[in-house]
């Protein structure tokens, strides 16, 4: 089961700071990246993220988790840059995404989603008066969160019939049950929403 | 205790030539505090059970719940009438099992404070303690549905009405929740399979092809069901 973004309760500073705050840096941080050029500078900036992890006190492992989702996409650039610009260009341009990621990672690990929908509902007043409704913004959002491992384990049920009733890996008789499935998910869900007075 | 009013009730899914007529002149007043609902599969159970909190809107009668009729005042009467589903994974909106608890208290006007509270008693009251901040998909079953039934329950509604909660269940499972069910003070309507969950039930209507056959006593109501399923098997 994966274990990547979850919150991870703690009470160090950087759980106790404001989600709004988080976001923010995180913001910012994607925004300079586009700065970081030289390898040395990249180093810094994975050093710090780093003392982030220790100051969370969250344990080496679940941090390197966070990084494997990456591996095929990093994988692929780095055989790119090699090739085309040297190792050095590659080593900043890879850095620079694992930088982001592992930041990225910090704020979901020591932020509550409750607490990061209220942020964004706060940030989204504003497009009120273009007819957004911050507060659906915030419940999809939420939502996205939770749907992740329930849709794992639709296509965990869906490759277990597969197998039960002798069928190979066709990718059609994994794909299309795992989308009517989810279908149906979407279905209750939306009742439940409804039961639980989201509509009202 | 409020009174659930069903007056006169038929209910079509599609229309035209896919019609098909799931409820037919159903006419029920439940004021008791326990009521069952048992019936076949397909006998129209379900689409009963989601009249009472105005999830479905009956093509023609009225429901009607402590005054306030389903179609007309769909929010009033889910303020008052909590439901609770077959699959928790459905009714789980939040990715962390005390941020769902909380869900339900949004936009109420509570305070943080009072929300946190509540969120704990209902925490405690169903032995899900030491999960706060548990990812829900972590839970096990048997969990899972003591979490959507403390979601329900923190809202404080007069009426809970339950979806065969038992039939995902193991039976140590099952009758946790049926023993946390009859410790509610609230009125319960409850759809199950497991006949033995309505056994000290005030009232049991059986449902078949989408009308209410019986309407007894538990031990005259589930001998009539299972004469019936006998005589159609």
């Amino acid at each position: 089961m994966t274990t990547i973004g979850l919150y991870l309760p703690g009470s160090s500073a950087l759980h106790r700071a404001r989600a709004g705050h988080k976001l923010m840096v995180l913001v910012l941080a994607g925004a300079a990246s586009v700065f970081l050029d030289e390898v040395w500078q990249v180093l810094v900036a994975l050093g710090v993220v780093s003392v982030g992890y220790g100051v969370a006190g969250i344990p080496l492992r679940t941090a390197l988790a966070q990084l494997r989702p990456l591996v095929w996409v990093v994988g692929a650039a780095a055989v790119f840059h090699v090739l085309v610009n040297g190792w050095q260009r590659a080593l900043v341009v890879l850095g620079v995404i694992v930088v982001l990621v592992l930041l990225a990672a910090l704020v979901t690990l020591t932020t509550r989603t409750t607490d990061l929908v209220d942020a964004l509902v706060f940030a989204c007043r504003p497009l009120r008066r273009l007819g957004v409704d911050p507060e659906r913004v915030g419940l999809m959002l939420a939502l996205g969160v939770r749907c992740v491992p329930v849709v794992v384990g639709l296509a965990e049920e869906v490759r277990d019939a597969q197998r039960a009733r002798g069928l190979g890996a066709s990718p059609r008789a994994f794909v299309v049950p795992l989308i009517v499935r989810s279908l149906r998910h979407a279905d209750a869900l939306g009742e439940a929403l409804v039961a639980r007075g989201v509509e009202d | 205790m409020p009174v659930i009013e069903v007056r006169d009730v038929s209910h079509s899914y599609a229309t035209g030539a896919a019609e098909r007529r799931v409820l037919a002149d159903v006419a029920v007043t439940l004021p008791e505090r326990r009521v069952g609902v048992i019936g076949a599969n397909g006998s129209g159970k379900s689409t009963f059970a989601r009249l009472l909190n105005g999830l479905v809107v009956p093509t023609s009668g009225r429901v009607v719940v402590d005054g306030f009729d389903t179609r007309s005042h769909g929010k009033e009467v889910r303020r008052r009438v909590g439901f609770c589903f077959t699959d928790p994974d459905a009714q789980i909106v939040m990715p962390t099992v005390a941020e769902d608890i909380a869900f339900g208290l949004r936009r109420r006007g509570l305070s943080r404070a009072d929300v946190a509270a509540r969120v704990a008693a209902a925490l405690s009251a169903y032995g899900l303690d030491g999960h706060a901040d548990h990812p829900a998909h972590l839970l096990s079953g048997g969990q899972k549905q003591l979490l959507a039934l403390a979601s329900v329950l923190v809202t404080e509604p007069s009426v809970l009405v339950m979806d065969e909660p038992t039939t995902l269940l193991d039976l140590r499972n099952a009758s946790m929740i049926a023993s946390v069910v009859a410790e509610l003070p609230q009125q319960v309507v409850l759809v199950t399979h497991h006949l033995d969950l309505v056994a000290e039930f005030d009232r049991v209507l059986v449902f078949d092809e989408g009308r209410v056959v019986c309407d007894d006593v538990p031990a005259l109501a589930v001998a009539h069901y299972r004469s019936l399923m006998g005589a159609t098997s």
